[in-house]
């Protein structure tokens, strides 16, 4: 087995919806990351395993979750046309909006440049 | 711990040169990059590689390459290589705060998508601007969207939309396309697909996302605007060689080669789109990679 395989979901990143995005990201007390995905998106499963990471890391400074572009109508609400797409939502707002696939250090940069 | 042999890039060129430098017994370190498996990842059905009659996925073959790789011994590293040290044997990789050594490096950090550098562009990326139909096509379903290009990547951008998309406008600066003619035929052929010829795009337009495009016709100079939803850019590649360093590029920024496969350093050789301008097929990379993996197993041979 190798290890570019997407995981099954960490218990640290949250499946967020239609119904529960209002309550678990506009508004959280936290800064929320949140990664928009599909299936079929090959760069998605690269992006996938490090956000898994990053909600480790960066457990009780930042919200973790992910939206199924699919089965929800929220990306459209945010103009998201491009997965992987990586949004931070603080207060509410977009803060910071990070498309395709990137590091892991690229990532934290533009983490800890709005938290 | 010195590798024999490092590959810096994970695209058909650089998991070939694996495939063949474990066979040979080389200690091989891959730099895969964060994006692993190359442009093969943002295609969908490939065609043209042979083995495959009914065609392959472009990532299943990525897939099936570094199984394959694996399964000789090579090991990988998932990240992008941060600087290349070539002033001197062992050659430095380094990956962040790592850095790895070897005697020899294939370098196969293959070619990025060129944007079209219009005003509009850049902020609207991942906001109706794409390179990936399809990875973002599911995202036009019932819109209109525009490909500009002329080579079998724009032809099968423009085919993988009409799926999705009410009407593909196909935009080429020249009269006639470079793609094969099998694509071309499909794309001719294909009732939502509209071909503007000797046109180019001057702007895209929009506040949030992509809502118009400027068209302006390179004969008669005449510009129009056009309702749009997305922009698929396939114009070609730029080669990713602005982090090496002490190596020989040609004006173009490609890795500039002599007899074949050999760069300017000794014991580093180079494979596929970072240094191929003519051909940038997977089969040709795939090439490439076994040429340069048996030049730096005689280069090792040989100290």
């Amino acid at each position: 087995m190798t290890d570019f395989q997407p995981k099954a979901d960490g218990p640290m990143v949250q499946i967020l919806t239609d119904q529960n995005f209002q309550a678990e990201v506009l508004e959280s007390k936290i800064p929320v990351l949140v990664d928009f995905w599909a299936e079929w998106c090959h760069p998605c499963r690269i992006v996938g395993p490090i956000v898994e990471e990053l909600a480790t890391e960066y457990d009780g400074r930042l919200k973790v979750g992910k939206v199924n572009v699919d089965q929800n109508q929220i990306p459209g609400d945010y103009a998201v046309m491009s997965i992987p797409s990586l949004l931070i939502f603080k207060d509410g707002k977009v803060v910071k909006t990070m498309v395709g696939a990137q590091s892991k250090e690229n990532f934290k940069r533009e983490i800890d440049s709005v938290l | 711990m010195t590798y024999d042999v490092i590959i810096i890039g994970s695209g058909p060129a650089g998991l070939t040169a694996a495939i063949y430098t474990t066979r040979a017994d080389l200690k091989t370190l891959v730099i895969t990059g964060v994006k692993w498996g190359g442009q093969l990842m943002l295609t969908t059905l490939v065609e043209n590689f042979p083995g495959f009659p009914e065609g392959i996925h472009g990532p299943d073959l990525m897939a099936n390459m570094r199984s394959q790789a694996e399964k000789f011994g090579a090991e990988f590293i998932n990240d992008d290589f941060t600087s290349a040290d070539f002033s001197k044997p062992p050659f430095k990789i380094s990956v962040g705060s790592k850095t790895y050594e070897a005697k020899s490096v294939i370098i196969a950090t293959g070619a990025d998508t060129k944007w079209l550098g219009v005003p509009g562009e850049a902020e609207k990326i991942g906001r109706g601007v794409s390179s990936c139909a399809p990875c973002d096509a599911a995202f036009f379903r019932n819109k209109n969207v525009a490909v500009v290009g002329g080579g079998d990547s724009a032809m099968e951008e423009a085919l993988v939309l009409s799926k999705f998309a009410t009407h593909v406008i196909l935009i080429h600066r020249r009269d006639s396309f470079k793609a094969s003619e099998i694509m071309q035929k499909r794309v001719k052929e294909n009732p939502k697909i509209n071909i503007l010829y000797n046109s180019e795009i001057t702007e895209i337009l929009g506040d949030l996302k992509v809502e118009k495009i400027k068209i302006r016709n390179n004969q008669s100079e005449e510009v129009k605007e056009l309702p749009i939803d997305g922009v698929f850019v396939s114009i070609g590649h730029i080669p990713n060689t602005s982090k090496l360093k002490n190596i020989a590029l040609t004006e173009q920024g490609f890795v500039k080669i002599h007899d074949h496969y050999l760069t300017s350093v000794d014991g580093v050789f180079v494979a596929g789109d970072v240094h191929d301008s003519d051909y940038k097929q997977a089969i040709t990379a795939a090439g490439f990679g076994c040429s340069a993996a048996l030049e730096a197993q005689k280069w090792l041979d040989e100290i």
